[in-house]
């Protein structure tokens, strides 16, 4: 497998709390992580190795609820997916929007779609419906289909 | 006494309905909020119920300016979880279509730009040269615009060899309306009053808010997927990344406009390069699409557009997001607009060339304690008009 110098350090930094590594391409990979570290590795990425949050995709697998933090290395071309599954039934992960401000709208459009709750996010009201959806309807559940 | 300007939903400022309030004391921009969904059409949920092939005409539909940029991305995105090779030619036609569509999208936005600013020579000049552009899209795809022209694995239709020298003319005469355009904007002393210093975005601004295209570019952060993760005939090409240091509204038209001359030139150099390639050889054979996730990404007019799709071998994504350049750029009007006069948030708010609705429907200015209507948007454009007027004279 290849081996890209971007994930050697994170897995020195962070160790067990990298669980799964696929690296596809040169310019492709997806780490799987522990959702109570997602701060720890962002601020990580963010401000040792200056990547860019390009955005985040929530989606429902039978893991759970999985959320994709994709990243981008401008200098590399690398786009890393940072990959956290959540437990159905609670859906809680700490809010990055501490960290880096690109991550507040997605994060209340996740919680409006998927109802991901987001920790310590600042405003987490709704952002496409204007509060004209039913609570506790996420149309991006396959349940709520 | 605090008063509030909502602008939107429906205004001239903004392709998609958005509705921003700014809060002002006096002439000040102190706070701006916003409120979106409008035009939420459900366009990543739609994806699901479509065919691989169907999406290239859903995500065409993004957006009405840089409609090519979105399915340039979702076929990048395709072509790596498909791990197909496309052929030279379709690299080609492929990035002529995506350059000439910056081209067309910088005008339009140079034109907006003097409009809001009351120079309408600027704004009629610049949509005169657009139009050239528009008629070689009418040439070579049928359309002037949402041009139908990918699909995984190669282009939809061939530029034929014999269209290229009147492509080539074409551009000769574009080239030096854009050179004419370019002296005219950038030597003017009134515009440089208007727009420099006025709706500045620094480099940390930009980091912190992820913000991409010439939003980025203009505040010295050279982003440009083109160069930074090659994808179609960029590779095969000379060409440069425009940058500039200052963030102000004035070093986003500079780069705009300097980057149509970059375009130019890689069109010309993909011409070249489509006649040293076999006619008709658009495409792979592309037999399935496997298991799997990709990303895509393209470099709009506006900035990185980026497609993540989930499949499972079906003929349908399970999952497919899109985030568009305006969803990271509109957030930084937060730090270019607040500390503002009014007269400045209208092009501070066009600098990053939000996309644009044409129907104007509503932007009053309401006292916050009477509820008394002082201004409506005709007038707004009006004051910041004025404004210019009396630099001028």
């Amino acid at each position: 497998m290849l081996k890209l110098h971007e994930i050697e350090e994170l897995k020195e930094q962070f160790g067990e709390i990298v669980k799964e590594v696929h690296v596809r391409s040169e310019t492709r990979a997806t780490v799987t992580v522990d959702p109570a570290c997602i701060v720890d590795i962002s601020r990580f990425l963010f401000l040792d190795l200056h990547f860019r949050f390009i955005i985040a995709t929530a989606l429902e697998t039978t893991f759970g609820i999985e959320i994709l933090y994709h990243f981008s290395r401008d200098v590399s071309g690398l786009i890393l997916n940072v990959r956290v599954v959540l437990d159905k039934k609670n859906t809680e992960i700490e809010s990055l929007t501490g960290l880096l401000e690109a991550a507040n709208w997605i994060e209340r459009e996740m919680h409006e779609i998927m109802g991901i709750y987001f920790k310590n996010h600042p405003n987490l009201e709704k952002l496409i419906s204007d509060g004209n959806w039913a609570e506790g309807v996420y149309p991006y559940r396959e349940s709520d289909e | 006494m605090s008063r509030i300007i909502p602008i939107g939903p429906y205004h001239p400022l903004q392709e998609e309905p958005e509705l921003f309030k700014l809060y002002c004391e006096g002439e000040i921009v102190k706070d701006v909020k916003w409120e979106t969904g409008y035009n939420h059409r459900g366009i990543e949920k739609l994806s699901q119920s479509k065919t691989f092939d169907q999406v290239f005409f859903l995500v065409e539909r993004v957006c009405g300016i840089c409609s090519t940029s979105h399915p340039f991305a979702f076929a990048n995105c395709m072509e790596e979880i498909g791990d197909i090779e496309i052929p030279d030619r379709a690299k080609y036609i492929r990035t002529i279509i995506g350059e000439l569509e910056r081209i067309h999208s910088h005008l339009l936005w140079v034109g907006l730009a003097g409009h809001f600013l009351g120079y309408n020579t600027v704004f009629m000049w610049a949509w005169k040269y657009r139009e050239p552009v528009l008629d070689l899209f009418e040439m070579i795809t049928g359309n002037r615009n949402s041009y139908a022209m990918f699909k995984i694995g190669g282009v939809r239709r061939d530029i034929e060899n014999h269209k290229i020298p009147r492509i080539m003319e074409t551009l000769d005469i574009v080239r030096e309306k854009t050179d004419l355009l370019t002296g005219a904007v950038l030597d003017d002393p009134v515009i440089h009053v208007r727009t420099k210093g006025v709706g500045v975005l620094t480099k940390e601004d930009i980091i912190n808010y992820a913000a991409v295209g010439p939003t980025a570019r203009a505040s010295g952060i050279g982003t440009d997927v083109r160069r930074d993760d090659p994808y179609a005939a960029y590779p095969l090409v000379n060409w440069k990344v425009i940058t500039a240091e200052e963030g102000d509204v004035f070093a986003k038209a500079k780069v705009r406009l300097l980057e149509m001359v970059e375009s130019i030139s890689i069109i010309q150099q993909c011409l070249e390069g489509l006649k040293k390639e076999k006619e008709g050889e658009t495409e792979a054979v592309v037999k399935e699409i496997p298991e799997g996730m990709g990303t895509g990404r393209a470099e709009a007019p506006r900035g990185e557009v980026f497609h993540f799709v989930k499949t499972d071998g079906s003929n349908y994504p399970v999952r497919h997001k899109i985030r568009a350049p305006s969803y990271v750029n509109i957030a930084t009007f937060r730090k270019s607009c607040i500390g503002q006069s009014i007269t400045d948030a209208t092009i501070s708010l066009a600098a990053v060339d939000p996309c644009y609705c044409c129907t104007e429907r509503i932007a009053v200015l309401y006292d916050i304690c009477s509820g008394e209507k002082i201004m409506n948007g005709k007038e707004l454009l009006e004051l910041s008009a004025k404004r210019t007027w009396e630099m001028k004279s």
